[in-house]
């Protein structure tokens, strides 16, 4: 019994005797035959400013190493340096600068060759400088986000005296009006993150990465919040609706900061506005648990900073250091918290409805249809 | 004979030959113009060429005149020895195509007949797939080299057998199906069939000057060119353009012209996918002869001409009167300049 231990390391032990075998005799070139390697690799961002180079990020997405041998610009081979030198490795990057007279406010089309002839296309939709961070850009950025996060779910927040006026009919359906936003939230982040997760290298398998991050997140905040055995409510369950939406937030933040970064966003202020009027439900939602009790103002100030102050990170994120597989991620986490919050404001507003102890309800319907109208009118704006 | 003069005159197109052997210098100074001239439009890096076992460069001047014996009437045979093979070849710098080809080099051999010669190939097929050689030319339908009439298999050898005429300039290209891969894959090569000046006596000094080998041809810079294109990633779109094979090389490295001397080119276009190429001279104007199959222009004094997949033609002009210096010439669709289809000469005193 006491060399049991050994169990554990035995079947490690073999697996890796296997694999060095089975990489040493490659019994499936019989398979393959002589057939080239797929070669496969991902541009991840395209970095400009005046008067400078295009700055592209390549990052190696197939079993083997790709080597890059010619680059055009719209058409045309143009000179290029690449840094480092050499192939590229599987999940390796590298810079590539093409002294390339680019177009402001234009498109410019991108392909790269690789020693097989191969071809990856790459397209900058409008041409615009890549913000800098410095202190003036970041504060922009921020004010940005600011004012898509956490000025909506303050003015959301004001509807608190009135909802204190409301009967417990009138809370149900506030309540389950939360839940409609909230069901609307986590289908967006769901498929925003699986979107962005195609535009990420296949090697980080973007896709399965948000389904498995949402689960985790969803998992990991549940347990906190069960952990005494109570359902959480009042300021605990404000708290956690706070933080899901705050998550979500970050994400919606990474979208604007980018889509500004790469031109797409720079022809509408409407952009944020229509995002401006959609997190005011946001609001809302945060301060429906909050009804009974008597919270004093900086309550309310800390859930406005927890719920917004993330799309100011997401938006800074966004626009300087954009990655998709890293926005997937955060939509996947996003996504997973607001599952969590939908699951305690459900079980809240059964217990509300004792003894029926649903909260399918005819108001209850009413208010999470209209939660989810609502976002939908407004998700029209963006 | 004629053989050992064809060599002579190949010797005596100097101004070429003594280039080949100092190419690092010309390519070294074109470089840095180049960048002055057109920012950082090229293809990155050197094509191994010895890799390839074949120079576009020498490949403009590389006449191939065959084995030549007199037949008991008194026709002169040329008798040739081609074959195909699957082969990487890099078409540009660092870009590896699995290629077909001709005796391992695209464009194949350029063979070089007079008109009224017997044209005897030994075509062996080393390659994986069925092959032909379809000759542009008057000639018998039982050698015709289409699918079915002398196509060869793989491991087969088959004879053609031909009188050459007309004329001119002319191709030769694989006709197995699939066509457009059998051919955009590098299976072609040019076929010039010099006028015999005897045929041609109202115009016998025009036509002496054709002949290679000939005291009057011996003036002449005489360049091939073919013009051809390569899908890398058989997309049915072409990733680079050419003459003869190797992208942006005749810019890299611009042909030596001599100025006093006047200049012929043999012009092939075997681009596929684009219905078009065309051919502009910088700060010049030549003679064209469509076809090459007649004594005097079919356009005069133009500085671009337009040629259909598998036209081809003559091309005449002088720098007499040109100071030295670089004068390019490329395709004018400028999709093909920017992928690969631009050259230079350079003119010396």
């Amino acid at each position: 019994m006491k060399r049991s231990w050994l169990w554990a390391v035995l079947p490690l032990t073999i697996l890796g005797i296997l694999i060095a075998v089975f990489l040493r005799l490659n019994p499936l070139q019989v398979l393959v035959g002589s057939a080239p390697p797929v070669e496969s690799i991902q541009i991840e961002r395209a970095v400009l400013k005046s008067d400078e180079p295009i700055r592209l990020l390549i990052r190696g997405n197939g079993t083997d190493p790709v080597q890059i041998a010619q680059v055009q610009v719209d058409g045309a081979y143009w000179q290029f340096q690449q840094d480092p030198p050499g192939e590229i490795s599987r999940l390796k990057s590298v810079q590539i600068e093409i002294p390339y007279p680019w177009m402001e406010g234009e498109t410019h089309h991108i392909k790269v060759l690789t020693a097989t002839g191969l071809t990856f296309d790459y397209s900058i939709d409008v041409a615009l400088p890549t913000p800098d961070a410095d202190p003036a850009r970041l504060l922009h950025y921020g004010g940005l986000g600011i004012f898509v996060g956490v000025v909506p779910v303050g003015l959301g927040m004001l509807f608190f005296p009135y909802l204190k006026t409301l009967g417990n009919q009138g809370i149900q359906f506030i309540l389950t009006l939360t839940l409609g936003l909230l069901a609307f939230l986590l289908v967006d982040s769901l498929q925003e993150g699986v979107k962005l997760a195609t535009e990420a290298a296949s090697v980080f398998q973007g896709g399965s990465l948000v389904w498995l991050s949402a689960a985790t997140a969803f998992l990991t905040l549940l347990m906190i919040s069960r952990r005494g055995g109570n359902v959480p409510e009042g300021m605990a369950l404000a708290t956690y609706l706070a933080l899901g939406i705050g998550l979500h937030n970050l994400g919606e933040g990474l979208a604007i900061g980018s889509a500004f970064a790469v031109g797409e966003a720079g022809l509408g202020s409407l952009l944020v506005v229509g995002f401006t009027l959609h997190n005011l439900t946001e609001g809302i939602g945060i301060a429906a648990p909050l009804i009974r009790l008597q919270p004093r103002l900086w309550v309310f100030v800390s859930l406005a900073a927890l719920a917004g102050l993330p799309a100011v990170l997401g938006s800074w994120l966004g626009a300087f250091a954009y990655s998709p597989q890293w926005a997937a991620l955060f939509l996947g986490i996003g996504s997973g918290a607001i599952l969590q919050v939908m699951v305690e404001v459900g079980s809240y507003v059964r217990r509300l409805n004792e003894p029926r102890g649903s909260w399918l309800t005819i108001p209850g319907l009413a208010g999470f249809s209209l939660g989810l109208g609502i976002m939908y009118a407004t998700a029209l704006l963006v | 004979m004629k053989f050992s003069l064809s060599r002579r005159s190949l010797l005596g197109l100097g101004g070429l030959g003594s280039l080949l052997s100092r190419p690092a210098m010309a390519s070294e100074q074109t470089m840095t113009h180049s960048l002055r001239i057109h920012g950082g439009l090229t293809s990155v890096g050197e094509v191994d060429h010895a890799r390839n076992g074949f120079d576009p460069y020498a490949l403009l001047t590389d006449w191939d005149p065959g084995q030549v014996s007199q037949l008991s009437n008194g026709q002169t045979l040329r008798e040739y020895d081609i074959d195909a093979a699957d082969r990487l070849v890099e078409i540009a710098p660092g870009v590896m195509y699995p290629a077909w080809t001709y005796n391992g080099r695209i464009p194949g051999p350029t063979i070089r007949v007079t008109e009224g010669d017997r044209v005897r190939i030994r075509f062996s097929n080393r390659s994986t797939h069925a092959h032909t050689l379809h000759f542009h030319g008057i000639h018998q339908a039982r050698v015709d080299g289409v699918p079915g009439t002398l196509e060869a298999m793989p491991g087969q050898e088959v004879v053609y057998e031909f009188e050459a005429k007309p004329f001119g300039c002319h191709l030769y290209h694989c006709h197995s199906a699939p066509f457009k891969r059998h051919l955009h894959k590098g299976l072609y090569g040019v076929f010039v069939v010099d006028p015999n000046p005897k045929r041609h006596p109202e115009q016998e000094a025009v036509a002496r000057s054709r002949v290679l080998g000939s005291r009057e041809n011996a003036r002449w810079q005489e360049l091939l060119m073919v013009m051809n294109a390569f899908d890398t990633n058989f997309d049915e779109e072409n990733e680079f353009y050419a003459v003869n094979t190797i992208a942006h090389e005749l810019m890299k490295r611009p042909i030596r012209i001599q100025r006093d001397r006047p200049v012929r080119i043999y012009l092939v276009n075997v681009t596929e996918f684009d219905p078009i190429n065309s051919f502009h001279l910088h700060a010049n104007f030549f003679d064209y002869f469509d076809h090459g199959t007649t004594l005097t222009p079919t356009h005069k004094t133009v500085d671009t001409v337009m040629l259909c997949q598998a036209q081809r033609g003559i091309l005449e002009l002088s720098f007499a009167e040109h100071e030295p210096g670089l004068y390019m010439f490329h395709a004018h669709q400028s999709e093909f300049v920017e992928l690969g289809w631009m050259s230079a000469f350079e003119v010396v005193a």
